[in-house]
Parts: C-alpha cells; structure tokens; sequence
C-alpha cells in the first residue's frame, strides 16, 4: 500500500522553490512521489481523476477533473470526511489491484469505454475479489459518484466546482446577488 | 459563582421557547433563555448548498456540530448506528437563536379542525395511538391569531375554502406566483381544485420594522440576508430581551432538571460556554427543546422521585414521535418553467387534505422552494442515468424545465417509534445521547401514493410532457425537522404526559412548549401550530401568575 507522505502543503510548495530541476531530482530518489494533496496520493489523485471524470465527463462543458472534483475530495478527507479516509484508501487500492490482475493496466491508463464498463461493474456490486466483499464494491462506487456531485455542483468555496463551471452550465447566477431587487411584483397572490 | 434565582428557565430558543420567554418576560416574570447553539448569521454559511439546513453533507449551516452531538439510530435488526448531526438518520433540528425559524421555507399553516380530532373522525386504526388533542382548533385560534401577527405572515386564506374559520384576516397580502405556480395555479383550476397561495412567515411588505422580502430564490434552508423572513431570533426574543427581565445564555447545554429532597423541581443544571457544569435555580421551568431533544431532558432527569424520568410514570415521554412523509411528483415540461424568483413555493392546494375515499388525514401539496444543483442530481425518471453524460446532458436541459409539486403527508402515530436515552453512548458533555427506534405506520405509504397520484395528474395538466411520483411514506422512522409527538398532551395522565396547558401530569411548575405536545402533525408543515402552543402555553403560565399562581 502506498504510504501518504508527511509533507505538508508548505514545506511542498518551499521544496518546488528549488526549481524543475531540484523537482525531478526529488522525485527520482524518492518513493512514493511527493504529493501536493492534503490527504492523497499523486498516484491516488490520478486514478480519482480518471474516476470523477467518469461520473461527470467533459462534453462541450468541463467534466469531473476540470472542474476541481479531485480537489474537493481531497480537501473534504482532510476534514469533514476524515471518517472516509479508510475507505477511500481501501478502495482506490482495490480499483488499481482488480484493474491491473484483470487488464495489466492501471485504471486511468485504459480507454474511457472500457472505463466506464468497470464502474457500471462496479455499481451493480458484481465485482469479484474479497477486497470488495461486503457489498463494498456498491458502496465506494456511491461514495465517489455521490462526493463527485457535490464537488462539480456544490458552492466552489469547497475546493470543486472551478470558475462556478457547473452554475454557468446550468445558467445559475453566480454569485448569488444579494440585496437587489431584480424582479417587478404585485403582492396579490395572484 | 452561584447564579440569581429567577422566575422562569425556558430551555430552548427556537419556535416554542422564544414565544414562552417574551410572553413571560412582559408579565413580569425574570427569566433565563436557554440556547445551546448561537447567533446564526446569514454570512455564516451564506448560499451554501452543501451546508445548510437543506443539504447537510458538508455540516449543518445553523448547528449543531458533527464534533461534540451524536445519537444512536435503533436498525430494525436490532443493530445500532452512531450517527452524527450533518447525516440523514440523525432527525436534526437546527441549534441556533430561533432555531429552525432562521433558516425555514417559514410555511404558515393554521391545522385544520379535523387535525384536533383524528380519533373522532376517522376511529381507532389498528397499530396507531390515534387520538384526539384536548383542545379543539376554537381553542388555539387567538393562538394562530397572536402568532400571525406578532411573528408576521403574509397570506389569504379567503381564497382557500378548506381554510378553517379565523377571525382576523393574516397581516400581510400574500405572495405573487412565479412562473411554474402560475401554470400550477391555473391547471388546479381547470381540475376543479381550489389552488391558493400559500402563507408565509416572511415580509411581502415592510412589516414590524423589517423590510419586504427580496424574492431571493436561495431562501429555504438560509439565513436571509435582509432579515425579510420572520423568525423569533427577530421578533420576539429581542423583545423579551429587551423588556430587561429576560436574560438569553447562548452555548449553555441543559443536561439535567434539578429536583429538591422534597421532589419539588427547583432548576437545570447545564454546561455553560466553557463546558463548566452550573446550576440555574427557578420558581418554574418550560422545556422547548424539539420533540426529540424534550423527551431526552425529561428521559435524563431521574430521581428517586422520577425513577423513569420525569413525566415518564406511564413510559409515554418519548413515544409517538412523528415527522413527515413527504411525497408527490416530478414533471419536465417543453420550455423553461423555473425562474429565480423567491422564496419559490407559492402556489397550494389544500382539496386532499382530510375526507379522502380510504386514507386517513392526506396532506397539503405545493411547488417547491428551491432546486439546488447537487440535489438535482438525485432528481431522476425511472430508469434514466445516475452518472455519466446522460447525467451531465439531463442536469444541462432540464434544470430548468423540471417542476415538482409535494406535500407532508400527515403521519399515522404509533407507539413504537421513539425517543429513549441510550445506556452506553454519551456526548461531548458526558449526557446520554438520543437513541431513536421504530418506523412509520405501515398505512402511511398508502395514502403517500395516493397524494404522489394526485401531484402528477396536476403536473400532466400544468403541461408536463413526462411525469413520475416520488412516493414518501417508507417504512423508516421517521422525525425530521418536523419531529412531533413525544410529550403528548392529554387529560388522561395515564394516557398523556402534559395536561392540555402544556404542564408535565402531576408535576405544578413544570412545562413542556414546542412540537413534542402535538398529539398528531397535520397535513401540513408544524411551526405555526408550535407557535401557537408557544403562545397557549406562555400566556397560560403569565395570566395565572398575574392572577398570584406560583405553581407549587
């Protein structure tokens, strides 16, 4: 199981001061690779991309990984959801470990059909393995699609749903303009 | 430090209490507030979906927090649940100064006549403790009266002829219809219906120095950012503060209702701010907790006097609590039919509320308030797809072109579902914790169907060219924001816990004032009917105490 670095946002953000370079020199020496996120993994943070892309993809509108969903669920495991850190680490490990015995490949490298093929999989809770015992393989599927909502269409405070992407899809206002009265009405019920 | 002795201790700031505490404050009597929550404010949680009192996932907007409350949920295994206040099992009532009235859709629905007297109307029903109150709808109007127009509602009942008689007409005109009400409105009238607007404890015009409404469509579940919709927090707990004999302690948990050698209650102890247990000392004592959050103080406060609890002699705290089944139907209509204007619902009929073929009670049904973008995403036809482009391609088109109508549906009350104080669990104060068991009456789906039917025949007519029912009424407990039921009042104390002013049986000088006293939920949304008993129950403690009561 990969191991989530100690590195805080900070230190990672001082370190990358050290220029390209120093980057790649870091991350050839160490194993996992330094990790931006608060709670996950670079390697997680690929496999989630690939996955809230799926739940919401880019069509003529920015999909699932544009609009920051991955950040959100980062941000939202660091805190609110910290309860779900287990189960996000259980199940992603799970998705790659059933990917690459079955395929030879990692989730986010295969075609977006056959993607979408697993999750379908997935969702109807017929994945085989005693790491999806349980009925987890129905219940991580809920847990991401459900977090993948929220993320692309919950208020962009939360660290998704970038540049207010899914309110203009949606022709929402945004922000919300707060103490004009934009509307004529007649109070008569009518 | 000791604390002063005063009068009165009203426990709970929200619909029911801050009504006792104003009542009692200007008939003299000094009183301490109780609130274990704080001021909430609009720019705490503003527009926030994913943290309001409509979509808790990310927390709950107006309290309480995740860290310090939890309850234990009974599974019909038998098997226990934690549950924390931002999850859906937790039946979450908002811990705030005024409570849910900061942040509610603010229905105003007077109960109707027949709601005083299910028994009567309908008989016994197998499984339920059907019953009637022992008051009548005669008996709460000035009530319904004095909370109209203290608190503030904007309505015409005229145009509603399933509207109980009043004596006064509501205080404000009521509020216009958008564009999906205006289509309802119509189609109710070529059905032979008798649509109305629905009344509301918000400001159509400037009303008690607060301004008109905005016609903000982010309203249900927010704060409202020009203090347009009425509430106690604005209304009368200022009042009650400022009369100078009412004090408001904000932060302060009650954990416990302090007896003497003698049985006699003198107080509450509780936690205040800085989690110190203190005792507060009063000549009399009104809980105002939530039907859920009642039933655990009484649950918690025993005694070699009160060995179940107080009120408990007969195990009725805690029973029959009751919620909503909300229910109805989607419709996607040819053109946009959802605009931006606020508070949203506005358009109700009320033709299916009592004397259905077959159901017991029924409900009133409505448009929505507001449609918020992640919830959308779980509003779906049969069939259609959860996720993926389908998804994302219908989230795009119909946003906008969906209309709903829905209603409560008036629960069938049962014994079996209620409130106990669990034996293990504990919160963050060392107070044992809400365990909830039971489930809804198994008659309630039926007459969920029956309303969901009613709702999608009304969207076909409005113009909706596919329609599907969203059935409410599952055999989950139930309880909710609108959670009723658990402090029965009654005047068979072997049947009941409080008397029909709201006093615990056999016990003089200590009150019970919020949705735990009704004895069944109407087929409406509760909170004007809480605010009536505020005002039954207030002013019921103030005349006799004028008059020289002590209650000892």
């Amino acid at each position: 199981m990969e191991k989530p670095t100690k590195l805080t946002r900070r230190r990672f953000i001082a370190l990358s001061l050290l220029g390209t370079g120093g980057m790649c020199l870091l991350s050839r020496c160490m194993n996992p690779p330094l990790s931006p996120w608060l709670f996950i993994t670079v390697r997680e943070a690929n496999l989630l991309d690939a996955l809230v892309e799926q739940i919401i993809p880019s069509d003529e509108w920015p999909g699932g990984r544009d609009a920051g969903v991955t950040n959100y669920i980062d941000r939202q495991l660091a805190s609110h959801y910290a309860r779900l850190q287990e189960a996000y680490r259980k199940g992603l490990l799970a998705i790659q470990e059933t990917c690459t015995s079955r395929f030879q490949k990692r989730f986010e490298d295969l075609p977006f059909d056959d993607q979408t093929k697993f999750l379908k999989i997935m969702e109807a809770g017929k994945m085989d393995g005693a790491q999806w015992a349980n009925g987890f393989d129905r219940l991580f599927f809920r847990m991401i699609r459900d977090h993948s909502m929220q993320g692309f269409y919950g208020s962009p405070r939360h660290g998704g749903n970038k540049n207010n992407v899914s309110y203009k899809m949606m022709k929402l206002d945004y922000p919300v303009i707060i103490g004009q009265n934009r509307y004529n009405h007649k109070p008569d019920g009518k | 430090m000791g604390n002063k002795h005063v009068n009165a201790i009203v426990v709970g700031a929200g619909a029911g209490g801050g009504i006792v505490a104003k009542e009692l404050s200007l008939a003299g009597l000094s009183v301490v507030l109780f609130e274990r929550g704080c001021w909430a404010t609009y720019d705490d949680s503003d527009t926030d979906e994913l943290r309001s009192q409509r979509t808790t996932v990310l927390g709950n907007g107006y309290g309480p927090d995740d860290l310090r409350y939890k309850r234990v949920i009974e599974n019909s295994d038998g098997s226990t649940t934690i549950v924390r206040p931002s999850e859906g099992g937790y039946n979450n009532v908002a811990a705030c100064v005024g409570s849910g009235t900061v942040s509610y859709g603010a229905m105003a629905w007077r109960f109707m006549e027949e709601d005083f007297k299910l028994k009567t109307t309908y008989g016994s029903i197998e499984g339920s403790t059907l019953e009637d109150w022992p008051i009548t709808y005669d008996d709460l109007e000035p009530c319904y009266e004095k909370a109209e127009w203290e608190i503030g509602v904007a309505g015409d009942d005229s145009q509603n002829p399933f509207a109980p008689p009043r004596r006064k007409p509501q205080p404000m005109p009521p509020f216009s219809h958008n564009k999906e009400a205006k289509l309802l409105y119509d189609a109710a009238k070529r059905l032979g219906y008798h649509p109305f607007p629905l009344p509301m404890l918000r400001n159509s015009v400037p009303y008690h120095g607060r301004p008109a409404c905005i016609r903000m469509r982010t309203c249900c579940g927010f704060a409202c950012p020009v203090n347009a919709k009425c509430g106690t927090h604005n209304t009368v707990i200022p009042i009650a503060i400022e009369s100078g004999n009412c004090e408001l302690r904000i932060n302060s948990v009650v954990s416990e209702i302090v007896v003497d050698d003698h049985g006699k209650i003198i107080g509450v102890s509780y936690f205040d701010e800085k989690n110190n247990k203190k005792t507060q000392t009063a000549d009399l004592v009104v809980i105002s907790a939530s039907a859920t959050e009642t039933a655990r103080l009484l649950l918690n406060s025993k005694s070699k006097f009160f060995p179940k609890g107080i009120g408990n002699e007969y195990d009725w705290v805690g029973r029959n609590l009751q919620g909503h089944a909300y229910t109805g139907a989607y419709g996607i209509f040819e053109e946009e039919v959802y605009d931006d204007l606020g508070p949203g619902a506005s358009v109700a009929i009320s033709d299916f509320n009592h004397h259905n073929p077959g159901i017991m009670g029924g409900g009133v049904l409505c448009n929505e308030f507001i449609r918020m973008p992640y919830l959308f995403a779980g509003v779906r036809p049969p069939g259609a797809a959860r996720w993926g482009r389908e998804h994302k391609a219908f989230q795009r088109l119909n946003y906008k072109r969906v209309a709903q109508a829905v209603g409560p549906y008036q629960e069938i009350p049962k014994f079996e579902s209620r409130v106990v104080v669990d034996p293990v669990v504990k919160d963050f104060w060392g107070i044992p914790v809400v365990r909830l068991s039971g489930s809804r009456h198994e008659k309630d789906v039926e007459g969920c169907r029956f309303m969901s039917e009613k709702a999608e025949l009304w969207l076909k007519e409005a113009g909706a060219f596919q329609t599907w029912q969203s059935v409410g009424g599952g055999k989950g407990l139930s309880g909710g924001q609108h959670q009723a039921g658990t402090c029965r009042m009654g005047n068979d104390h072997r049947t009941s816990v409080t008397d029909k002013y709201g006093r615990i049986h056999d016990v003089p000088n200590l009150f019970v004032a919020d949705g735990s006293l009704n004895v069944n939920n109407g087929g409406f949304n509760p909170v004007l009917t809480i605010m009536a008993l505020g005002f039954r129950v207030g002013g019921y403690i103030a005349n006799e105490w004028l008059k020289g009561n002590r209650f000892k």
